[in-house]
């Protein structure tokens, strides 16, 4: 499997470290409320399709990148760093 | 037996190798199978189930009979197929699956009780009663079947890994993939072309057709000399490109020393490369398909392509007497060659009755349209065959016949990424569905395309195409001459009768059984293959799967492509499990991290413990000391009453920089680092987003932007990580630098009453009085050498740590050791470092185990009210506090038994010993020299509460029980007068 | 009083060497990590007289060598005279690490068996770098020439990347 790093370009997966869920860089305000809480912290959807999910690459520039891809097919569709203002 | 002249062998050139103990002598270019053949052995194993008898079936590494062990001890290959395996000088083979020998074995009695033996025998015999299962039936069963076996010895063989990049991968070097790569190189693409033969050619090297009005083999020649000239060609032969994976990923297996006499020292025998291709040409080929009838499995009956490859390549005719039984034009061109070769062909027997007409140069032959071989006799060798005409049976001597069932496209790698492939009426089988594997292109035979000249002009368009992708223009130059015959094919998978007819000849999968399975309503062709075990074998069904569906087919009423095929996964041939792991063995298993303080630490014979990667000290054994409590004991009182030197390097540092450095630590700590002084010291908790305790250390304020983190040994990655984490993705605002300097300091804790004793004889300018309160740090020299000094302590004793850039790691550590001795105290290692830290109530991740919350630890308070930080919010939920929760305690045996275990669980003094009374559970443990009493941490059920309280310790596992007294986890110096006098 | 005696990484670890490939560790050299402050990178480059290397490349200074170090780094080699401070964080990070140099004509065949980067010339020319996984340990390997890297790994595991080495060099020669 490869990658692409938004800096380093195409890599090979294991200079990787896979943390989950996209979802981690969109932090609630401290007061947003149990149930924001638990979807951030808890709650994950399991797509047969389209994921976005958070990748660090460790072995590399250690820059944190929103990879978007699909678990059917295993295409990697898009790569940005993670800077918590995407979508 | 050989024929003169014939053949791609060196005869200047005689090997000699041994077969069950015996010698022969074959050819270099010979593979094992190619040599037994020469010299008229056919026998060469045993099926798998019934021990039948079994013959070299192909000269491929789809060969399902012939497998053989090769070498001894650590070097026992077992199941290497004959037709891969090349000859050489002292190869020792033997035969498999057979007592006491391969000509006589008495598990053959097995086929004489077949009638019972049949698909599902052994689920439906040996269910009841249920407990003889694991301890009679399945030990015996497991004796019995099995083929070869390893030697039980290390394996002592070197293994290779590596990677490797080009814009085009051909896979197959056959008449496909060279023109692909000769296209690609041409256009000056950087190309690999691999395959898994020691003879790049493919069916070229084993047909008798002309290209461009030279032999085909002879251009294939030409072609690999012009290709091995190019700088962008990288040429891998014996490399079995075994699995297509994601992103243009293929794992490729090259045998390095296999055919090799002797091995060389220090050289890998194999290789598994990952190869990184922008696109690929798959040009795998085909693999003949057998005809099942009646006693198929003699050996003698190969494929129709094996004899011819035998015949052509090899030189070598696999009879006397052949006959040859056909469903397509094979037939005819496997008879031409036999015959043109001087070999008798007894009879040419065609399924087809609209056959085509012999040609002139066969005139004589005995040749029967519309005929269908229903059976064949003889012992260890096929020695008759029967036929089944319109005009009745009739049976013609053989020791050998060629089948020629016609040919399978190897679409293996295409199905690895979920592909299906698609049937296709014409040549009845399975072609790869388009676009199966991103960026790789089938072309040829395995592509569907059978004729030489189809084959040149497919491998042609494909490394066209797949260079376009990239960007990269190719040419079709001209194609040179060659066969361009149709395939013409009437389908023929099972000659109907009785008696038993093999599907899948090593795992014994007969015709019946497919049936059966079917009658038992195992329909599905996952089902049927799981029931008969059809396709399990290690050839996985490439010589069976496609007829053994179509039998299925056949049965079920539905049509192939209805039923389906099987999955094909990887690997494509079999890869022996070490050369996955490569070096990875031994020492190259992992990396190892070794302390500044190692070398000395050794010297003083300090037995080492790994801690993740680290290796540190267990203890420093004085003389006269024979165990390891001794030692550990001594090292306390050293570091209570004295001064004790450790190197505490391996715990994780981080350099924090920038004018938003204070904030950022505020919101990684639960408590508040911007208002902490520069030149001091605060401990730290920090917490995972769920509200539980993730790590804790202590940081320094060096400069007032200045910071360095220190993390616990284990969790030092997780920290950066994490820190990253919160400096990229949620506060991307802030202006701040994160930095590892792990590596940079070797760092030692100087522990004890004395440590300022010590320091003041080391450091170029003794330190000030009332400069170094307790969590003091700033800048020392020592011998000229900048270092750190931080006055911190894991001991609860008066104690620094200091630090120096490690190229003076080794040479400090010496001396703090023999200072340290002139006043009386030493080294110390974990074991004491341990004791010393449980005596105190320091938390590790003994305690931090990822279930733990601040205040379980005592520490909410730590949790900082005034600021947002990462995990408050969810440390602040319902049930994460409070009495409820099993709360940091200590513990102390007060009963008859002393001794406490780290593990067991707690229950009130009275209670049962079982889960639903369980009250908490013990995390450390130690013998207190200080306090002459074994010590231990643990959580207990509202433990705060309990303490003076009694509650009994069970440790279900080692079988202890004690009584132990509640206690503060603090039990020396709780007033803490040491650390700060 | 004492005297602190510096010691290399790889002090009596290198082997002989392999099948014309060498394995050596240069003359030890002042090591400096360089993190631009927001906003600073300008100003960074301007004090260091030259241009920031961009991802992946590294570039000359004087006497000093600026490596791409990963996001926002850059290491430089050798003593830097310029004052940074408030433009970047300096970290020094000269025994932080384990520098050896490959020589060979075969070093990329080395380097095939140990990292996950494609090191042709035509993909990772003179002056390329990269921070990658050099078996198992996280390093920075950068061509110095045609047959000529610099491999850096933690200083803890200067024996580790000696014993990786070496089977990779004598699998290399084996080839013949």
């Amino acid at each position: 499997m490869r990658l692409t790093c938004p800096i380093c370009g195409e890599r090979d997966r294991r200079e990787f470290y896979y943390k989950g869920d996209a979802v981690a860089e969109h932090r609630p305000d401290p007061d947003a409320g149990e149930a924001a809480w638990d979807d951030y912290v808890h709650l994950r959807d399991n797509p047969a399709g389209v994921t976005r999910d958070l990748w660090y690459h460790e072995m590399g520039c250690n820059a944190w990148v929103v990879v978007t891809r699909n678990t059917l097919t295993h295409e990697v569709i898009e790569t940005r760093l993670a800077t918590g203002g995407g979508a | 037996m050989r024929i003169a002249g014939k053949g791609l062998i060196d005869r200047t050139d005689a090997v000699q190798f041994s077969f069950d103990g015996r010698m022969f002598q074959g050819y270099r270019g010979d593979t094992l199978a190619s040599a037994l053949l020469a010299n008229g052995q056919h026998l060469v194993g045993r099926s798998f189930k019934y021990h039948r008898p079994r013959g070299i079936l192909t000269s491929g590494s789809e060969e399902p009979n012939a497998l053989v062990t090769v070498g001894r001890g650590g070097r026992q290959s077992p199941n290497v197929r004959a037709t891969v395996q090349e000859i050489h000088d002292g190869l020792e083979a033997r035969s498999q699956n057979r007592w006491p020998s391969l000509n006589f074995d008495v598990m053959a009695v097995n086929d004489l009780a077949s009638p019972f033996l049949g698909a599902g025998f052994y689920y439906k015999t040996f269910m009841y009663p249920r407990a003889f299962w694991e301890k009679l039936y399945e030990p015996v069963i497991r004796r019995a079947a099995g083929l070869g076996a390893l030697s039980g010895a290390n394996n002592t063989d070197r293994y290779d890994r590596a990677f490797a990049f080009c814009d085009l991968l051909v896979i197959g070097a056959g008449p496909t993939g060279l023109m692909a790569a000769l296209t690609a190189a041409r256009a000056g693409a950087d190309v690999i072309l691999a395959d898994e033969d020691f003879r790049m050619g493919g069916r070229l090297l084993a047909e008798t057709d002309q290209i461009d009005g030279q032999p085909a083999h002879d251009w294939a020649r030409d072609i690999l000399e012009e290709l091995a000239e190019m700088d962008n060609v990288r040429l891998m032969p014996r490399t079995n490109v075994f699995g297509a994976y994601d992103q243009g990923t293929y794992g490729a297996l090259e045998r390095l020393e296999h055919h090799t006499a002797t091995r060389r020292a220090g050289a890998p025998v194999e290789c598994y490369w990952r190869i990184v291709a922008r696109q690929a040409v798959l040009a795998a080929g085909s693999i003949e398909r057998p005809i099942a009838f009646r006693n198929n499995d003699r050996p003698g009956i190969m494929t129709a392509g094996a004899v011819r490859s035998y015949l052509n390549r090899w030189g070598v005719a696999p009879g006397k007497r052949v006959a040859v039984f056909s469903n397509n034009d094979d037939g005819l061109r496997t008879a031409r060659d036999l015959v043109a070769a001087g070999v008798h062909v007894s009879a040419l027997i065609d399924s087809r009755h609209d056959a085509p007409d012999l040609p002139a140069e066969l005139r004589g032959l005995r040749y029967v349209k519309g005929a269908k071989v229903c059976d064949s006799g003889g012992r260890l060798r096929v020695d008759r065959v029967t036929y089944r005409s319109v005009s009745g049976e009739d049976s013609v001597q053989a020791d050998c016949l060629a089948m020629a069932g016609g040919w399978n496209p190897t679409v293996h790698l295409t199905c690895h990424m979920n592909g299906r492939p698609v049937w296709n009426e014409d040549i009845q089988s399975f072609v790869p569905a388009q676009g199966a594997v991103p960026g790789l292109h089938p072309a040829g035979a395995c592509n569907g395309v059978f004729s030489t000249l189809a084959c040149l002009r497919d491998g042609q368009r494909a490394a066209i195409d797949a260079l376009g992708a990239i960007g990269i223009t190719a040419t079709a130059g001209d194609l040179p001459r060659a066969e361009d015959a149709p395939y013409r094919i009437t389908p023929l998978w099972a000659v109907p009768g009785k008696g038993r007819a093999w599907l899948d000849f090593q795992n014994d999968v007969t015709v019946k059984d497919v049936k059966q399975a079917a009658t038992e309503n195992f329909r599905s062709v996952e089902h049927m293959k799981r029931y008969t075990t059809q396709g399990m074998a290690t050839d996985q069904g490439k010589n069976s799967n496609v007829a053994a569906l179509a039998v299925l087919a056949d049965v079920t009423g539905r049509g192939i492509p209805e039923t389906g095929t099987t999955t094909f996964r990887p690997p494509f041939s079999p890869v022996s499990i070490a050369a996955l792991g490569g070096p990875g063995q031994g020492k190259g298993f992992a990396p190892q991290r070794f302390t500044t303080s190692h070398k000395a630490s050794v010297e003083a014979s300090a037995p080492m413990i790994e801690a993740g990667l680290w290796y540190r000290p267990s203890y420093f054994p004085a003389p006269g000391e024979t165990t390891w409590r001794q030692s550990c004991d001594r090292e306390v009182g050293m570091v209570r009453n004295t001064v004790g030197v450790c190197d505490v390097s391996t715990l994780g540092k981080i350099d924090i920089q920038g004018k938003d450095a204070g904030a950022f630590l505020d919101f990684v700590y639960t408590n508040t680092f911007s208002t902490l002084k520069v030149g001091r010291v605060r401990y730290g908790l920090m917490l995972r987003e769920d509200g539980f305790v993730m790590d804790d250390g202590t940081t320094a304020r060096l400069g007032e932007t200045h910071y360095v983190m220190t993390t616990t040994t284990a969790a030092a990655g997780e920290v950066m990580r994490h820190l990253e984490f919160a400096r990229q993705a949620l506060l991307p605002d802030m202006d701040v630098t994160l930095m590892s300097v792990t590596e940079q300091w070797a760092q030692f804790a100087i522990a004890g009453p004395k440590s300022r004793a010590l320091l003041d004889d080391l450091l170029d300018d003794p330190l000030a009085e009332g400069d170094w309160p307790f969590m003091a740090c700033g800048p020392v020299t020592v011998s000229g050498v900048q270092g750190r000094l931080f006055r911190i302590s894991f001991s609860g004793e008066h104690a620094y740590e200091l630090a120096v850039p490690a190229r003076y790691g080794d040479s400090l550590f010496r001396a703090l050791v023999d200072q340290a001795k002139a006043l009386g105290g030493g080294a110390y290692g974990m074991e004491a470092l341990n004791v010393l830290r449980i005596e105190k109530g320091f938390i590790t991740h003994a305690e931090i185990h990822g279930r733990i919350t601040a205040d379980d630890l005592g520490m909410g308070g730590m949790v900082s009210q005034k600021k947002d930080c990462i995990g408050k919010t969810m440390s602040e939920r319902p049930g994460l506090s409070g009495p409820s929760r099993e709360q940091l305690v200590g513990l102390r045996p007060v009963g008859e038994v002393k001794q406490l275990t780290a593990g067991a669980h707690l229950f009130e003094p009275e209670a049962e010993a079982t889960r639903e009374n369980d009250q908490g559970y013990v995390t450390s443990v130690c013998y207190s020299p200080t306090l002459g009493t074994m010590l231990g941490m643990g959580f207990l059920k509202n433990g705060i509460a309990r303490i003076g309280e009694k509650v009994r310790m069970v440790d279900h596992l080692r079988d202890v029980e004690a009584i132990c007294e509640v206690t503060h986890p603090v039990v020396f110096d709780p007033e803490g007068g040491r650390v700060r006098g | 009083m004492v005297d602190l005696v510096a010691k290399s990484p790889c002090d009596g670890l290198l082997p002989p060497e392999i099948a014309g490939l060498r394995l050596v560790e240069p003359a030890p050299q002042r090591l400096t990590s360089i993190a631009p402050l927001r906003g600073q990178e300008t100003a960074v480059a301007e004090s260091l007289g030259v241009t920031l290397p961009v991802p992946g490349q590294s570039a000359k200074a004087g006497g000093v060598e600026l490596v791409w170090f990963g996001m926002g780094t850059y290491l430089a080699l050798g003593e830097i005279t310029t004052d940074l401070s408030g433009k970047a964080a300096l970290t020094d990070q000269s025994d932080a690490w384990t520098v050896v140099e490959l020589t060979g004509p075969r070093a990329e065949d080395v380097l095939a068996r140990l990292a996950p980067v494609d090191f042709r010339l035509s993909q990772f020319a003179v002056g390329a770098t990269a921070r990658t996984e050099i078996a198992h340990m996280m390093g920075s390997i950068t061509r110095l020439a045609q047959d000529r890297f610099r491999v850096m790994v933690f200083r803890s595991m200067a024996k580790t990347l000696v014993h990786d080495f070496t089977l990779a060099m004598e699998a290399v020669g084996a080839r013949g």
